[in-house]
């Protein structure tokens, strides 16, 4: 009888757990309107301080089609869209200042809400104000529990931008061949490398490597310290990883200038990567 | 010459009164279901434009997320959507030239009033327009007034971002001036009320048809813009048709329309915008006749006009207000009758030996309207309007200086009951009231007002 009931007891226990793991992984509407009062629920981007609260009208008036009420991306134009619209219960962020798996900062989400996000259906929202954009940046933080319990991680450090030199673009060169860049973007950065065509994101869709050969704009940002953060922190949510761990800083810069010169502009690095005689990364190599 | 003078004031009421409500607005849908948007991202309140939707019209009707070619569409995709208004209206006007009881009357005493009510259907909007190629897109907008008489209201392709850069901007073809506070995108649509006074003002007597900035024209357009379309300026020669076809009028007869504005954050308040235009031009006035009648395109003897003013859009939270200022002016030809025999064969032909009227002088006159909106929500907006137009210089002396003044007010709302990514359909309700001053047989004014409850919808 005893033992009967110790054993109900752990089968309680342990729906229970599984009940409140789910919870973990899906967020409430309750929470959310929760998390609404929080500190977390606000931004500071330079003197700026942005208020969730003052962002409900224009949250849906122009972002919960794709984003959804319940900001898990399931809007009713997401049915339609690749990739798909971000569910920022996951608190997940492409473009970040911050490394990989870290939150990104207050700024970071603050920009690429001006500037859209290319190759996507997320229109570059220029036209608002910049408290418009800042109590947007706020709102977006009352979706997700790790805004309650983690701060943003902390921005690497870019050192200023060396000069175009054919010693640094060749060097870049060496770099794209050996942390092996062209596996996806292929070995003349045409989006082709060899893996290129298995690649998923997070949400298990195909997902396209970024063709340098094409020359539209990055995910994250168009001048060099973008292109340079872009790899040193990764895309998170997509194949695309950090390198922060492979590339030491005056590489990263030779790597940004070799890249400069797959692009079809013309460019300083493009006239030095042909002078030089360059030619596409081996792809037989199998790494450093 | 008074009293006939007011007679054309009075057809030409008449007949503004019964073409007014053909609203040609442009609102599409199809644009919301190509990229996936509410109604709401781009309307303030359908079919007023906001912000984003100024920005994604000054760029080619791109959102500039490298989606805009039509090559992503699926193949299926269609870019068209049709637009029309069935209501139930009531117009009444208090006088009119009796021309039944006795045809042709001039007899103050015939003077009598009109008012009647029914159920009706507005024009019918076809509107297609999208990009081309990536920087390359156009608008298609076949119209049909009540009767169903079909013309082009736009048929423009532009060219955006020519050297990567958002200051050149092309179009060619019939399109609307622009006009920041666009009257295709208008609020209110009665007999009274659905169109901006402004902007097809014609003194008393004045046969110059072609300086109405409401009317889309036909010509080229450059326009250049900062990439957050904070700063915006434009520049469109034409023809001097007012968007008629065939080129009827003069032989070698063109304006011009001029357009710049700048847009400033006013923090928690939203963006507020100011501009100026101006718009120049030349008609003609002297037209080769066959047996009497004048031959169309045959037109010389230019002379000339111009409008002119300030706009600005203010922006309080749910509050906005819309201010447009005009100061016009037409050459004393134009306000003595010149101009336009084509389409009134009995107006007056600038032929050899003909002089003008001792005295005659350039009409001229100022005018403002101040719209309101309290934009609710998306899908709720109230609207008030009040528009003065009035006379600063008569062309012919003695003419009672209030001729033709013009006053209009407005007020209504706008229920949306739907709002999402494929479809428009609005509640509309609205009272107009207009007086013209001295129009009338008996040198009276002339009021007339409208009631109108529809469903405007489109999709
Ligand atoms: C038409 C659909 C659509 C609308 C409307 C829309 N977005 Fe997005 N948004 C997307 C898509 C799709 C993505 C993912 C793009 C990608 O992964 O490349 C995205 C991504 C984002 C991201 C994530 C960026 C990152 O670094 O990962 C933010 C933040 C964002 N949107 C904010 C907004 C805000 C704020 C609004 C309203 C002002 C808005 N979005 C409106 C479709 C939309």
């Amino acid at each position: 009888m005893r033992t009967e009931a110790l054993h109900r007891n752990a089968v309680i226990l342990a729906a229970l757990v599984a009940a409140s793991v789910t919870a973990c992984a899906q967020v409430t509407e309750d929470q959310q309107k929760q998390w609404l009062g929080t500190p977390a629920a606000s931004s500071h981007i330079g003197h700026l301080s942005g208020n969730a609260k003052a962002a409900a009208g224009d949250y849906r008036r122009y972002c919960v089609v794709c984003h959804g009420e319940l900001g898990d991306g399931n809007g009713e134009s997401a049915q339609w869209l690749d990739p798909k619209p971000r569910d920022f219960t996951l608190a997940v962020f492409k473009c970040r200042s911050t490394p990989t798996g870290t939150l990104p900062t207050d700024q970071d989400l603050y920009e690429t809400i001006a500037r859209g996000l290319d190759r996507s259906n997320m229109p570059p929202w220029n036209t608002f104000t910049t408290q418009q954009r800042a109590d947007l940046v706020a709102w977006i933080k009352h979706y997700s529990p790790r805004w309650q319990t983690e701060k943003p991680g902390t921005p690497i450090e870019i050192p200023p931008e060396p000069e175009v030199t054919p010693g640094r673009v060749k060097a870049g060169r060496d770099v794209f061949a050996r942390v092996q860049c062209w596996k996806c973007h292929g070995a003349e950065g045409r989006g082709n490398g060899p893996s290129a065509s298995t690649l998923q994101d997070d949400l298990g869709r195909p997902i396209l490597p970024y063709n340098f050969a094409e020359g539209g704009r990055f995910k994250c940002g168009s001048t060099d310290a973008d292109l340079y953060r872009i790899f040193m922190t990764g895309l998170d949510g997509t194949p695309m990883p950090s390198f922060a761990d492979n590339i030491k800083p005056e590489e990263a810069w030779d790597l940004v200038m070799y890249l400069r010169s797959l692009q079809p502009f013309p460019s300083k690095e493009k006239a030095i990567a042909k002078s030089l005689g360059l030619t596409p990364v081996s792809t037989t190599s199998t790494g450093p | 010459m008074v009293s006939c003078r007011r007679f054309f004031v009075a057809v030409i009421s008449l007949s503004c009164l019964l073409a007014s409500f053909t609203p040609s607005a442009q609102a599409l849908p199809a644009f919301a279901r190509k990229y996936g948007l509410r109604c709401s991202a781009c309307h303030e309140a359908w079919p007023m434009l906001n912000y984003f939707g100024q920005k994604f019209k000054d760029n080619g009707y791109q959102l500039m997320n490298d989606r805009d070619s039509p090559i992503w569409q699926n193949p299926s995709y269609w870019p068209m959507t049709l637009r029309i208004t069935p209501y139930f209206h009531r117009e009444s006007t208090d006088k009119l030239p009796d021309v039944v009881d006795a045809p042709g009357t001039t007899n103050p005493s015939f003077v009598r009033g009109l008012t009647y009510s029914g159920f009706d259907h507005s024009g019918l909007d076809i509107l297609t327009g999208g990009t081309l190629e990536k920087n390359i897109s156009f608008l298609l907008v076949p119209s049909a007034d009540e009767t169903s008489a079909f013309h082009m209201e736009s048929a423009n392709v532009r060219f955006d971002n020519l050297f990567h850069s958002s200051w050149f901007n092309f179009k060619l073809g019939k399109f609307e001036l622009d006009n920041l506070v666009s009257e295709k995108r208008i609020l209110t649509l009665s007999a009274n009320g659905g169109a901006y006074q402004l902007y097809h003002f014609i003194p008393a007597g004045d046969a110059n048809i072609f300086g109405q900035i409401g009317d889309n024209q036909l010509g080229i357009e450059w326009m250049g813009h900062s990439v957050n379309d904070r700063t915006r300026i434009s520049a469109a020669i034409m023809s001097t048709t007012d968007g008629s076809p065939d080129v009827p009028y003069g032989k070698n007869a063109y304006s011009g329309f001029f357009a710049a504005s700048q847009a400033f954050d006013v923090g928690k308040l939203g963006t507020d915008r100011i501009g100026a235009y101006a718009m120049v031009g030349q008609a003609p006035t002297v037209f080769l006749t066959s047996g009497g009648v004048p031959i169309p395109s045959t037109g010389t003897g230019n002379k000339s006009f111009s409008r002119e003013g300030f706009v600005g859009q203010f922006y309080f939270n749910k509050l906005n207000f819309q201010v447009v200022t005009q100061h016009g002016t037409d050459s004393a030809w134009f306000g003595a009758g010149f101009g336009n025999p084509i389409d009134n064969p009995g107006f007056p032909n600038n032929g050899p030996g003909v002089t003008l009227p001792a005295g005659t002088r350039n009409p001229s006159w100022n005018g403002a309207f101040i719209e309101t909106h309290w934009v609710e929500n998306p899908q709720l907006v109230f609207i008030q309007r009040s528009e003065w137009v009035h006379m600063s210089q008569q062309s012919i002396p003695g003419t009672p200086s209030n001729l033709g003044n013009t006053d209009n007010y407005v007020f209504g709302f706008r229920y949306m009951p739907l709002m999402n990514n494929r479809a428009g359909l609005a509640w509309h309700n609205e009272y107009a009231w207009i007086r013209q001053r001295g129009t009338a047989l008996d040198g009276s004014d002339t009021t007339s007002s409208s009631v109108m409850s529809g469903l405007d919808f489109d999709f």
